[in-house]
């Protein structure tokens, strides 16, 4: 007869990422440090928010009961600036980052434009939209001319980033069976690359239509014209109905373009 | 003692999984259902704890009904029913640990289970059922790390650790090798045996089934067509259970199969 | 042997098919012609023409950057760091729920609560933070609070809409088997569901934070503190050396906190 186990009575889950416990105790303590310091930064104006308790209020009622009338003109203004900013931003967007999209893959492109190509990638990606919109609007004065250059800059660092990744992530057979047919660089592209990322380029293309409108409501308010302009003036004149009423044409723009540009990428596929 | 009586379900697109289905298992037996694919043995072991939903028949587990609970009774009528999966479906991330102790979740309330603070026989229980299936050292280890047969050892474990009155295993050696296929059968009956457990086994291993389990059900269509030990597991029998190259019957059956896996997708769908 | 047997003539596509492709390209040159012609009616050319010898002179007062003024960017910087950080912590929060209501295979009402779940991800998506602190700064008064509120709105969308698809695709084997056990629904909610989306939830909040830091570097530009105050502060007096400074500033930001980003995710997976 075997002398009955005595098995543990207590289990304590084993920590799974940190497994120092005094790394776990220090990730902890200046977790709790840093929630203090960063919330002790934060210094609500009670009296004002108090005050503006009301305007909240009114902006959610002006949101559930918008006014889209008085201001109409100025509104389909604004609108039709921001659509065909969006339009052709995207439109020479593309068209600029497709040769800069070839230039920035690595397996097509000889390292000197490589480099430049990336360069200009990269300073596309890291100045924000608004900023860029800033001197733009400094340069070019005030107007949707300053928000399409804004945009049509920032489709560049998207489209031509994600398009040299799929260039370089195609099948390199492909391009060999061609190049060994005695075909030049520019038919390799045409015949071996193009059929490849096309699909995709056509997708990306209106994802970022998608997301150019989006922008074109934001630069606006920097002074880049568009629909972003017409919002800032009904808040600073509080018309908080015409504000909804906007939101409102956004949200309900947005949906529509995420929905057709989803379907019209799964029928182009 | 688990009885089943004129177990019918018909799926949504109108495909008959099982119709008519009767038949009574005894405390300690181990029972292997064996058929074609799609034959309806997942759907039948998947409505005897209900994740598939039943059309027409009664099931009753030592007297009580299964059919027609409500959903907090059903909760308490699964807990006292253990089953072990094809691919294990265990919980990857989680520990081996915390896999046992998911076998309890139907005893603890939700804050018990939420702070993995289960009661001192709750965890006693799961160290010993993991030292039976010999993976006392991997308690601490992630699911994931396991070999198929340790993870399939887990399993095991997690449905002991509900204290069951009934053993419900789909296919538990589909995704294993022949050996460990062997190991983990052997294990499955003797644990049985030790507590009197009935069990029904799903399983398509004509040869591994005769050689381990006590009586055998096969199915054909949706309907028993053979019920005997495994000794009366004649050639004939096979045909009436297989047929001779009623390739038909078996191209329309792995159909009704993948009818059972969406059908029960759903339902978690919906049940989660 | 001669090749006369065979058509002289191959196209891809059959004609009808080709014509259409070229009547779509076409209809897309009129349509961007149109817009332009249209986004351009109120473009004064002169400032354009105008805009090398502007861009030039903007070039020139920006160098040297004014490096003194770097010490009184420390606190701000502070604060932008803070306004990303809460408001990634609240966008999180208020997105958990909204995502476990909107996937199809959690939510505990398919006809009311998942429609309303979505649509606050589309609201909060198509509206930039920059939006909603323009809002926020209108309703409680300028300050880091709304920043961090405007950040946190804008989250819910981003990281809701991700972490449902992410819940969507769980596998469901590990649902049924915890089912099988007796668990109550919030029961297979913490052990099967749960572990299954934790490394893309961890995946998708860092990945927020850095692009939440991008963000709020400039909410300021309307008020909400940090960076952007400083940035608009300058603007306005067109002290141009300092703005190069805060720019630089924000840049050094950005890149750092996406490499912090990407080094993080790639310990999660």
């Amino acid at each position: 007869m075997q002398a009955p186990v005595q098995y543990p009575a207590r289990w304590k889950r084993p920590p799974q990422i940190f497994t120092d416990p005094l790394w776990r105790r220090i990730l902890f303590v200046g977790a709790a440090v840093y929630l203090v310091l960063a919330l002790s930064t934060v210094d609500p104006n009670w009296a004002r928010i108090a005050e503006g308790w009301q305007r909240g209020l009114r902006f959610i009622g002006g949101f559930l009961q918008p006014d889209f009338t008085s201001r109409w003109r100025d509104i389909s203004n604004g609108l039709i600036e921001s659509l065909t900013m969006t339009l052709t931003s995207t439109v020479v967007g593309v068209l600029i980052s497709v040769p800069i999209g070839i230039g920035a893959a690595r397996n097509v492109a000889p390292p000197a434009v490589y480099y430049i190509c990336r360069g200009i990638i990269a300073a596309s990606r890291a100045l924000q939209e608004v900023i860029v919109a800033i001197f733009f609007v400094a340069m070019f004065g005030f107007g949707p001319f300053a928000g399409f250059l804004t945009l049509a800059f920032g489709t560049i660092g998207f489209l031509a980033k994600l398009l040299a990744e799929d260039i370089e992530d195609i099948d390199e057979s492909q391009a060999e069976a061609i190049r060994a047919t005695g075909a030049s660089w520019a038919q390799m592209i045409n015949y071996a690359i193009q059929p490849q990322v096309m699909p995709r380029l056509i997708g990306l293309s209106l994802y970022r239509l998608d997301i150019n409108f989006r922008e074109s409501a934001v630069i606006g308010i920097v002074g880049a014209g568009g629909i972003g302009a017409t919002l800032n003036t009904a808040i600073d004149r509080y018309e908080y109905d015409s504000a909804g009423a906007i939101l409102l044409i956004i949200i309900l723009l947005v949906m529509a373009a995420e929905y057709s540009s989803s379907y019209l990428r799964k029928f182009l596929q | 003692m688990l009885e089943i009586s004129h177990l019918t379900k018909t799926y949504k697109t109108g495909d008959k999984a099982l119709s008519d289905v009767s038949f009574t298992v005894p405390q300690g037996q181990v029972l292997g259902l064996i058929g074609p694919s799609g034959a309806g043995k997942s759907t039948l072991i998947r409505c005897i704890n209900r994740l598939v939903e039943p059309t027409a028949g009664s099931i009753t587990l030592s007297g009580e009904p299964i059919t027609g609970l409500g959903a907090a009774d059903l909760r308490r009528m699964r807990r006292r029913i253990g089953m072990i999966f094809q691919e294990y479906a265990l919980v990857e991330r989680l520990t081996v640990m915390e896999n046992v102790l998911s076998g309890r979740l139907g005893y603890v309330g939700f804050w018990t289970s939420l702070t993995r603070r289960f009661g001192p026989d709750d965890v006693r229980r799961a160290y010993r059922l993991l030292d039976r299936v010999g993976l006392m050292d991997h308690a601490d280890k992630r699911a994931d790390a396991l070999s198929g047969g340790q993870r399939q050892r887990v399993g095991i474990a997690r449905a002991l650790a509900q204290e069951p009155e009934l053993l419900l295993v789909d296919e538990p050696t589909a995704s294993l090798d022949p050996k460990t296929s062997r190991q983990i059968m052997r294990l499955l009956t003797e644990i049985c045996a030790e507590a009197g457990l009935p069990a029904i086994v799903n399983i398509h291993d004509v040869p591994l089934a005769q050689q381990f389990v006590a009586r055998i059900i096969g199915l054909r269509a949706g309907r028993v067509v053979f019920d005997g030990t495994p000794d009366q597991l004649t050639h004939e029998a096979l045909t009436a259970i297989y047929g001779a190259e009623d390739w038909e019957a078996m191209r329309k059956g792995n159909e009704e199969d993948h009818e059972a896996e969406r059908d029960a997708a759903l339902r978690m769908a919906a049940i989660v | 042997m001669t090749d006369t047997a065979h058509p002289a003539v191959w196209r891809r596509r059959t004609p009808l098919a080709a014509l259409l492709i070229w009547a779509g390209w076409f209809a897309l040159v009129v349509l961007f012609v149109f817009c332009w012609h249209v986004m351009n009616r109120n473009t004064i050319w002169e400032f354009v023409w105008d805009a090398p010898r502007q861009a030039a002179d903007i070039g020139d007062r920006m160098f040297p950057p004014r490096w003194s003024y770097l010490p009184e960017l420390l606190v701000p910087l502070w604060d932008t760091l803070n306004m990303a950080t809460l408001g990634t912590l609240l966008g999180v929060i208020l997105a958990v729920p909204v995502a476990f209501l909107a996937a199809r295979n959690t939510t505990p009402s398919a006809a009311v609560l998942r429609p309303a779940a979505l649509f606050v991800i589309v609201g909060s998506r198509s509206i930039n933070s920059l939006i909603w602190a323009l809002l926020l700064v209108a309703v409680m008064g300028p300050g880091l609070l709304a920043g961090i509120v405007a950040i946190g709105l804008r989250s819910i969308g981003f990281i809701g809409k991700l972490l449902y698809e992410a819940i969507e695709e769980v596998d469901t084997a590990p649902v049924e088997a915890v089912t099988a056990t007796g668990a109550s629904r919030a029961q297979v909610l913490d052990y099967a569901i749960v572990p299954q989306v934790l490394p893309a939830f961890w995946g998708i909040t860092v990945f927020r934070w850095d692009i939440n830091i991008r963000e709020s570097a400039i909410l300021g530009l309307v008020g909400a503190g940090g960076l952007g105050l400083k940035l608009q502060a300058s603007l306005n007096v067109l002290a141009w050396p300092q703005v190069t400074v805060i720019l630089l500033v924000i840049l050094a930001t950005v890149v750092l906190s996406e490499w912090v980003s990407a080094r993080v995710r790639k310990a999660i997976i």
